[in-house]
């Protein structure tokens, strides 16, 4: 717990020395930290936005779900942490809380480790998944380490605190 | 097939004329008319080939090993002593062959570059130029995401999506489909090697060779209803791929249960394996077996409980589609 609060504190202080950070309005591009806004993470990919009819671009086989659910757009981006680990961040955007709730509760819930993050959260020893309002996020890691949640958890706070922003 | 159909009836006869030692039973003559009568009834062969050090002491699939668990599955399926002598049965120099990969799923879950890697060097050494191979899929940028560099002109591999040389202009069509193919497809290639990933399909239930060919056509998008059905079979039916296609090479490597076809580490499985077939049909029956299998080690529902049992497979097997066979007693799975 103690780790944790100097995790957040980190977090905080990074988040308010960028908040004057330029944010794509419309996108959700401005939900993703910018390079070293969470502490170890730098942002490595260009933000892309798929709106619902073309979210078969990027999800095809899964869209379809999404859609039927409310889906707006989805928002993603490459990540690396520490020089090491890769990871993508997707961040859908539905027209509601209920529909980023339908989605997070269709997912069985195998092998998770239940967290305070957001509205509900489930972490996972590669990847993150949470909701906030009518927000679902998505943070998926390449590569497995000791350190991997912990880094997951982090920069899922450093997001939410942008959600939460809005 | 025909390299099938004698391996199969080798192994019949091989084992009719065993047990017809040991029991003293009748004479060669009668035993082998036996086994002709029984050798219609040709088997499909699934070969699943392992290696649980795949990845060595680390993450990364190896390639050394990948080129010798490819090997150990080829030499399996085409009953051969020589690694080179399967790709020599299968195709010829002066031929274009394409290996249509699977990169949708993302990193994690799209065809493993080492694999595709194993695939051209012993096509090379079956006789085909490197300029005459051509890996693929929809899109280079995906590709490109994955791994695989896109690459295109010169004597080397070629690696590139349809979106560098679009679709056809005219639509093929078979029953309920309609669709634009690849020009790299129609264009490019005289033989096509599937190269798909074993994974769960949040529509079709899973995906693995059939469904792979959504990434040839330019609407796959209008196809998801009703759980993909008829529209896979439909789509295989199209003589443009039915013609190409000789070999599906399945990286099973890292597979996926739940989720799918994207990846979701906490729904997928190293499963270091390879599958390969010349029966799409029997080779998709066989990797939804292994999803299942899977799923309720972790205590899932079944596809059929989770109301998408991938009914496709069924159909692509019937009377109007033929693409081949999931009758469980006409698959011969072989571990390797």
């Amino acid at each position: 717990m103690k780790a944790r609060g100097v995790l957040v504190a980190m977090l905080g202080s990074a988040l308010l020395l960028n908040a004057g950070c330029k944010r794509q309005s419309g996108t959700g591009g401005s939900f993703f930290p910018a390079s070293n806004q969470v502490a170890g993470w730098v942002r490595t990919g260009d933000i892309r936005t798929f709106e619902a009819a073309d979210l078969w671009k990027y999800i095809d086989g899964e869209a379809e779900r999404y859609v039927k659910a409310g889906v707006r757009r989805v928002s993603t981006s490459d990540y690396k942490f520490e020089n090491r680990t890769d990871a993508t961040v997707d961040i859908y955007t539905m027209k509601n809380a209920e529909g980023a709730e339908k989605i997070f509760r269709s997912e069985p819930a195998v092998a998770v480790k239940p967290i305070q993050l957001g509205d509900d959260a489930r972490l996972f020893s590669q990847s993150l998944v949470f909701r906030k309002g009518a927000y679902l996020v998505r943070i998926v890691a390449f590569e497995e380490s000791a350190r991997t949640q912990q880094a997951l958890l982090l920069l899922g706070q450093g997001i939410e605190l942008l959600l939460a922003g809005r | 097939m025909s390299a099938m159909r004698s391996a199969s009836r080798r192994d019949f006869l091989k084992k009719c004329l065993t047990g017809a030692a040991v029991l003293g039973a009748s004479g060669p003559v009668e035993l082998l008319a036996a086994a002709e009568q029984e050798s219609v009834i040709v088997k499909s062969r699934v070969v699943i080939a392992r290696d649980a050090m795949l990845r060595g002491t680390g993450a990364t699939v190896e390639s050394h090993r990948m080129l010798s668990l490819l090997d150990r599955a080829m030499q399996s399926l085409f009953d051969r002593e020589n690694p080179i002598e399967p790709w020599k049965k299968l195709v010829r120099p002066g031929e274009t062959v394409g290996l249509k990969v699977n990169a949708l799923g993302g990193r994690g879950l799209s065809t493993n570059l080492q694999l595709v890697e194993a695939i051209c060097e012993r096509l090379r050494e079956a006789g085909i130029k490197a300029s005459d191979i051509v890996v693929w899929d929809r899109d280079s940028d995906e590709m490109e995401h994955v791994g695989f560099h896109v690459s295109t002109g010169g004597n080397r591999v070629q690696y590139f999506g349809t979106d560098r040389v679009d679709y056809e202009q005219e639509l093929a069509t078979h029953g309920s489909v309609g669709s634009r193919l690849s020009k790299i497809l129609t264009q490019r290639c005289d033989v096509l090697i599937n190269v798909p990933v074993l994974k769960d399909h949040d529509g079709a239930g899973v995906t693995i060779a059939l469904k792979n060919m959504y990434g040839v056509i330019h609407n796959p998008n209008k196809y998801h209803p009703n759980g993909c059905n008829p529209y896979i079979a439909d789509l295989n039916m199209l003589p443009e791929i039915r013609t190409r296609i000789r070999l599906t090479i399945c990286d099973a490597t890292t597979a996926c249960f739940e989720g799918g076809p994207g990846f979701k580490p906490e729904y997928s499985w190293k499963n270091n394996a390879l599958m390969v077939s010349r029966d799409p049909v029997a080779l998709d029956y066989t990797g939804w077996q292994i999803i299942e299998r899977q799923r309720a080690e972790k205590g899932l529902k079944t596809l059929e409980d989770d109301k998408r049992a991938p009914r496709y497979i069924a159909t692509a097997a019937d009377a109007q589609h033929r693409l081949g066979t999931n009758d469980p007693g006409r698959i011969a799975v072989i571990e390797a």
